[in-house]
């Protein structure tokens, strides 16, 4: 028996939140102790979906290796493929051509923004809302498809090289993707905000919900839009340059003081908005030349360790890889997986909440379990 | 046309729902209301006859393959592209299947949508024998077909047939969703069959 602050007395009852449950985003499960309405502890149990992914890097070569760097956050494939290459590159010494970065800048934010779309309208679901989801899912087919006609795959796209990417951009490509940025842009502005912006019930469960001071942030080692979500500015495409982010002048990081589910869904859609400008602004500047450095046909890769890192959808994603420069295979290759660090603040968030708020904090999280457990 | 009046060659055969109700059902502007064809105009005239003879079994099976309902399991990868498959470009209700449902209890087909751990093969078992009969399973995806590319991993389950029956195998990294539907179709196919 437990006493509630109103001096009634419940009965302590012991909730089981998945591992099958549609608002986990995956097979998170969360054991719920709760005292009538309110959840007084909250112990996330993770490992549904633990595939080994650090070790299969070992036992891989470093090309085989970026195939699973994709597995990781299954959403924004082409964000983990950069810090994996990106890793490689740092430790030896790779120069990549100039059109290659580029490249990886356009489909990097392109992956960014079909992650946050996933986001958006799953978060629509959780929330009480299904037709975001519907035309969430429209436009990010429309990316997937470009996707597809650059390499060929809709997901798991094994794009990145070391020293590159695969292949250049086909026949066309740029202009179909400024097409589509020009309906994605008013996509935005027109269905996405207005349907929920707009919508008493959305701003109802999603504002003050699920608040998170910076300090606490910080403490927990969140990173991404959650982090900015709660005012700090810390956006590793300006804050710890890589790639060709430091020569684009769109690029600023978006931030709002708040720290509630709400905050984190205007940083969302605000980052959707500047990948566009940054995508523009990449295709305006894309430079000539070759894809990808000449590495010669058996490439090995020297001695050294790097720890590499990517601003991601969710947060920074690193890769620490170790290579003793004998064998084809790294040494170690340890993933930081930012939603891995996004749901240590889930007992402290959840602490003291109602149920019914539970599932309106857990989804303005945006894990993906592909990379809580890897 | 009634049952005897059907050609020879396919008395005693029994009917075929799909062949011979929904196909034969006139659509006027679509077969041809007044088409000089006589095929067409045969398949106009075959609304006359509102009698069937089959078996209950059969048509128990064939009103089961209408609309299967899948329990909504996604695990990994293949999750996303199970999503996609339910969204409007590749609309997964013409084939009756879009509605998941989160309770197994309430699920006919579990479509087994990512990597089998095997911290999650007792759960998927559970859930498996949760839902009520008839139940199919579909592995959709590489994983939890064959292992697919954790065929070495220490933590995963080398197909997810080695826990449960599988009846409907989707084979892809993750699948497309036009793979998912064909799966799904080929499952309807299946029950209609009676399996």
């Amino acid at each position: 028996m437990i006493e509630t602050e109103e001096g009634l007395e419940t009965e302590e009852l012991i909730l089981n939140m998945g591992p099958q449950h549609p608002s986990t985003h995956g097979v998170l499960r969360l054991v719920l102790k709760l005292s009538g309405e309110k959840v007084i502890e909250c112990i996330p149990v993770m490992g549904y979906l633990h595939r080994g992914l650090e070790k299969i890097f070992e036992w891989r070569t470093y090309h085989q290796g970026i195939r699973y760097a994709d597995q990781s956050d299954y959403v924004s494939n082409m964000l983990n493929e950069h810090a994996y290459a990106g890793a490689m590159e740092a430790i030896g010494g790779i120069d990549v051509p100039r059109r290659a970065e580029f490249i990886r800048v356009i489909v990097d934010e392109m992956s960014r923004c079909a992650a946050h779309l996933i986001w958006l309208g799953t978060y629509g679901l959780d929330v009480g809302a299904t037709t975001p989801f519907l035309w969430c899912l429209r436009d990010r087919e429309e990316i997937l498809d470009m996707f597809e006609e650059l390499c060929g795959s809709r997901m798991n796209f094994n794009y990145y090289r070391p020293g590159g990417v695969l292949y250049d951009l086909p026949q066309g490509w740029l202009s179909k993707l400024e097409r589509f940025l020009d309906r994605f842009e008013q996509d935005i502005e027109r269905d996405y905000m207005q349907i929920l912006e707009g919508n008493e019930i959305f701003l109802e469960r999603t504002i003050g919900v699920g608040r998170l001071p910076a300090e606490v942030a910080l403490a927990y080692g969140v990173t991404g839009p959650m982090l900015r979500g709660s005012g700090v500015n810390w956006d590793l495409r300006s804050d710890r340059p890589y790639s060709i982010y430091p020569e684009l002048k769109t690029m600023k990081a978006v931030v709002f003081p708040d720290g509630d589910a709400y905050a984190r869904f205007k940083v969302r859609v605000g980052e959707m908005r500047l990948a566009i400008a940054l995508i523009r602004e990449c295709v305006a500047n894309l430079p000539g030349g070759a894809v990808r450095a000449r590495l010669g046909h058996v490439w090995k890769c020297p001695k050294g360790e790097s720890y590499y890192t990517v601003e991601g959808a969710k947060g920074e994603v690193g890769i620490y890889m170790i290579s003793d420069g004998r064998s084809p295979n790294p040494f170690r290759a340890k993933m930081r997986g930012p939603s891995f660090h996004n749901l240590h603040v889930v007992p402290w968030l959840l602490k003291g909440r109602l149920v019914a708020d539970v599932v309106a904090i857990l989804g303005s999280l945006d894990f993906v379990l592909g990379e809580v457990d890897r | 046309m009634t049952i005897e009046e059907r050609p020879a060659e396919t008395k005693g055969v029994p009917i075929d729902f799909e062949e011979d109700v929904i196909q034969r059902r006139p659509i006027s502007g679509q077969v041809g209301i007044g088409s000089e064809d006589p095929a067409t105009r045969r398949a106009f005239l075959a609304n006359d006859d509102n009698v069937v003879f089959t078996t209950v079994a059969n048509l128990v099976n064939w009103a089961r393959s209408r609309s299967p309902w899948p329990l909504g399991y996604g695990l990994a990868c293949c999750a996303i592209e199970m999503f996609a498959s339910v969204a409007p470009q590749h609309d997964l209700s013409r084939f009756g299947a879009e509605v998941f449902r989160s309770s197994p209890r309430q699920a006919d087909v579990m479509i087994v949508a990512g990597t089998v751990t095997h911290k999650m093969a007792p759960r998927l078992r559970r859930l498996y024998e949760q839902m009520p009969e008839p139940k199919w399973v579909i592995a959709m995806g590489n994983c939890a077909s064959s292992g697919g590319e954790f065929w070495d991993s220490y933590a995963t389950l080398q197909g997810v047939d080695t826990v449960v029956p599988v009846d409907v195998y989707v084979p892809g990294c993750p699948p497309r969703p036009e793979a998912l539907t064909e799966g799904v179709v080929r499952l309807r196919e299946k029950i209609s069959r009676g399996g």
